[in-house]
């Protein structure tokens, strides 16, 4: 029977049902950080119980990490000893564990797939909720709380309810100046940041066909923006490719038997679906947000609705009408899960070469994995930046929620590539986010206020 | 493990959809090993930003038990210091429009019922809990009736979350471990897991 990759992969992983009626799901890749497992440990520990599957979880720190300096040990003392924590719970249940001074540090959500550790066909949990970011290799990805931390150290499972599957295609070519994170920006002020509530997104289409996985991963990464717990693309050649020679991927024989095994995991072409949207790529603009959630965005040739929420215009200090466009910015973020990768680099480096970031404007480039950043520095990109005026920085979350000393003060307007634009995220109670990809924050950082990055890419030789 | 067969106590509203689990429990205090004292901190800025005051500082609502909100409650991060801090400032159950789905999952782990009605009947409730704070919020949890004065209507919750509350079964890692040789034998059946 025709089937979904999101009923393929849970049919494969479901233990039973629980007489509560939930379904015991198996979690083939469990990743863990240093915020949200220390308590998960201790549950273990007060009841006694070992780690089922230690061989199954691996952790790294990136949220609290410093990106200014990474030498231990760290000068937050609270970051020093969540780390310490996170090594001393690793070792006594025999986890691996990524540190700075690894070289395959970095945020969770970029080294999984960076070590081949993501594949297609698995179940993958985290204690972080864009966990729906491995989605883009053809994985039922979700994020998850504490507790079922615990559930799934102690058991490698989790008591959940299957989702509906809605299919998103996305057909046409982009235009230049327009990435994936206009894309799913656009996917989610179209459907809503509850839209995806109960629902897997299924992302698909002409466009999806042709991004390469760095663009995939930016999209599945928001689904969670948009309510979705899970995203996924379906894999293909371009997902088979990634992966071949990573460190963790099956090699040899067992490649062409894994190739077979993640084709036969894909949606068949005549599956059906809870519910359908498409998507036509051509008419998307790059897109920034004007308020406090996700959804609420405009292209950069738009104007604020008429309608916009008032709180949110409150909070953002932005009238009904106005222009987004030559919005003032104070600082500028690239980094993050959703665009930390080196193609987002690249692109931004496009736009940076040659330009001088504006006087008033902080701006930081902050790379997602040690990997990204060394890769970055082999092709002199991080040069293109510090000459520029960014502050080139270590591998980790940063400011995209800041819980480590990248923070915005005050009332402070971040053009940020990360994922929220929600009150207080960026650190400071009343700092303001505006999401966008990151040649739109290196636009921005260079004129100093919101721009439009399809004027400067003219510019730019081919 | 207790059976969870109704909350009742003293309401507190909070109105407004969307609202995240940073504005819940903001960043900064997720830089703890453990989830103590995490009650002082619900809210913490938008208690410090709000132009009026916010429910969470309202003295009528100190002791409240019962958490009503709109739609989109606990969205964005899978922070569980969020549902942990509400539970540690005393609420026992929220009714709502709906909820985000990572943070429902770990209000059901922490055995917090979360219910949901039509906005309609939640304003209503809001309004009477805003204008009567003294009023007893009860919520049976099997039949999902919820009295609150006059008001009496009733509000849904997922079967599964809700058999397992009636039935104790709500902190699963026991279940989970109940019958650990299927796990095995899944492990076992998966390519991945043996190497393809």
């Amino acid at each position: 029977m025709a089937d979904t990759l999101f009923h393929k992969v849970w049919n494969a992983h479901r233990v039973r049902v629980l007489p509560s009626g939930q379904t015991q799901l198996f979690i083939g890749l469990h990743l863990i950080h240093e915020v949200t497992s220390p308590q998960a440990f201790d549950m273990i520990r007060q009841h006694g119980w070992k780690v089922a599957f230690p061989e199954r979880t691996v952790a790294t720190i990136d949220h609290i990490v410093p990106t200014s300096s990474q030498r231990r040990p760290f000068l937050d003392v609270m970051a020093e000893e969540m780390t310490v924590s996170l090594e001393r719970n690793c070792r006594e249940f025999g986890i691996k564990l990524y540190l700075p001074d690894s070289m395959e540090q970095g945020i969770v959500h970029v080294i999984g797939p960076q070590l081949g550790l993501t594949q297609p066909g698995m179940t993958i949990a985290c204690g972080d909720s864009h966990t729906s970011t491995h989605g883009a290799f053809g994985a039922i990805a979700m994020g998850i709380g504490t507790s079922q931390v615990r559930d799934v150290l102690a058991s490698q499972c989790l008591a959940v309810e299957p989702l509906k599957v809605r299919r998103i295609d996305v057909n046409g070519r982009l235009s230049a100046g327009v990435y994936a994170k206009d894309v799913i920006l656009t996917i989610i002020r179209r459907l809503g940041v509850q839209g995806g509530v109960g629902f897997a997104y299924e992302y698909g289409g002409t466009t999806l066909d042709a991004m390469s996985m760095d663009e995939r991963m930016t999209i599945c990464n928001m689904s969670i923006e948009g309510g979705a717990r899970a995203g996924y693309v379906n894999p293909d050649e371009t997902t088979f490719a990634y992966l071949k020679g990573r460190k963790f991927a099956p090699a040899g024989a067992a490649w062409d038997k894994a190739v077979a095994w993640w084709r036969s995991m894909a949606s068949d072409t005549n599956a059906t679906y809870d519910d359908r949207v498409t998507l036509d790529a051509p008419s998307i603009e790059p897109t920034v947000t004007w308020g406090i959630n996700p959804g609420q965005s405009v292209g950069v040739s738009e104007r604020i609705p008429a309608n916009a929420d008032p709180e949110a215009l409150a909070y953002m200090g932005f009238e009904a009408k106005a222009p987004i466009r030559g919005t003032k910015i104070d600082v500028a973020f690239i980094g993050s899960c959703t665009n930390g990768r080196i193609s987002d680099i690249e692109e931004a480096a496009k736009i940076v070469k040659g330009h001088k970031v504006a006087r008033h404007v902080k701006a930081l480039m902050v790379p997602g994995s040690r990997v990204v950043a060394q890769e970055a520095e082999k092709r002199g990109l991080h040069q293109i930046f510090i000459d520029a005026g960014f502050e080139w920085r270590g591998a980790g979350c940063s400011m995209c929620l800041a819980m480590n000393p990248d923070k915005l003060e005050g009332r402070q307007v971040c053009a940020s590539s990360s994922n929220r634009n929600f009150k207080g995220r960026q650190g400071s109670p009343t700092g303001r986010t505006l999401l966008m990809s990151p040649a739109m924050v290196a636009a921005a950082a260079i004129a100093g206020e919101v721009a439009d990055v399809r004027e400067m890419l003219e510019a730019v030789p081919a | 493990m207790s059976r969870i067969l109704s909350v009742s106590g003293h309401g507190i509203p909070l109105r407004g959809n969307d609202i995240d689990t940073d504005r819940i429990m903001p960043a900064r205090y997720l830089k703890v090993v453990s989830f103590e004292g995490l009650e002082k901190h619900v809210f913490e800025d938008d208690r410090k930003t709000n132009r009026g005051p916010h429910p969470f500082g309202d003295m009528r609502y100190q002791d409240a038990s019962v958490l009503v909100v709109n739609s989109n409650f606990g969205c964005g991060s899978s922070r569980e210091h969020a549902p942990q801090g509400l539970a540690r400032f005393g609420i026992k159950a929220m009714i709502g429009e709906s909820f985000s789905e990572i943070f429902l999952g770990n209000c059901s782990v922490l055995g917090l019922p979360c219910f949901t009605a039509d906005h309609d009947t939640i304003e209503k409730l809001q309004s009477l809990i805003e204008h009567s704070p003294e009023t007893a919020v009860t919520c049976d949890v099997a039949s999902g009736v919820i009295t609150a004065g006059a008001l009496t209507f009733t509000a849904s919750m997922p079967a599964p979350v809700r058999d397992a509350f009636v039935q104790g079964k709500w902190d699963p890692t026991m279940m989970l471990l109940d019958k650990f040789d299927e796990v095995r034998s899944i492990g076992q059946r998966l390519p991945y897991v043996s190497g393809f």
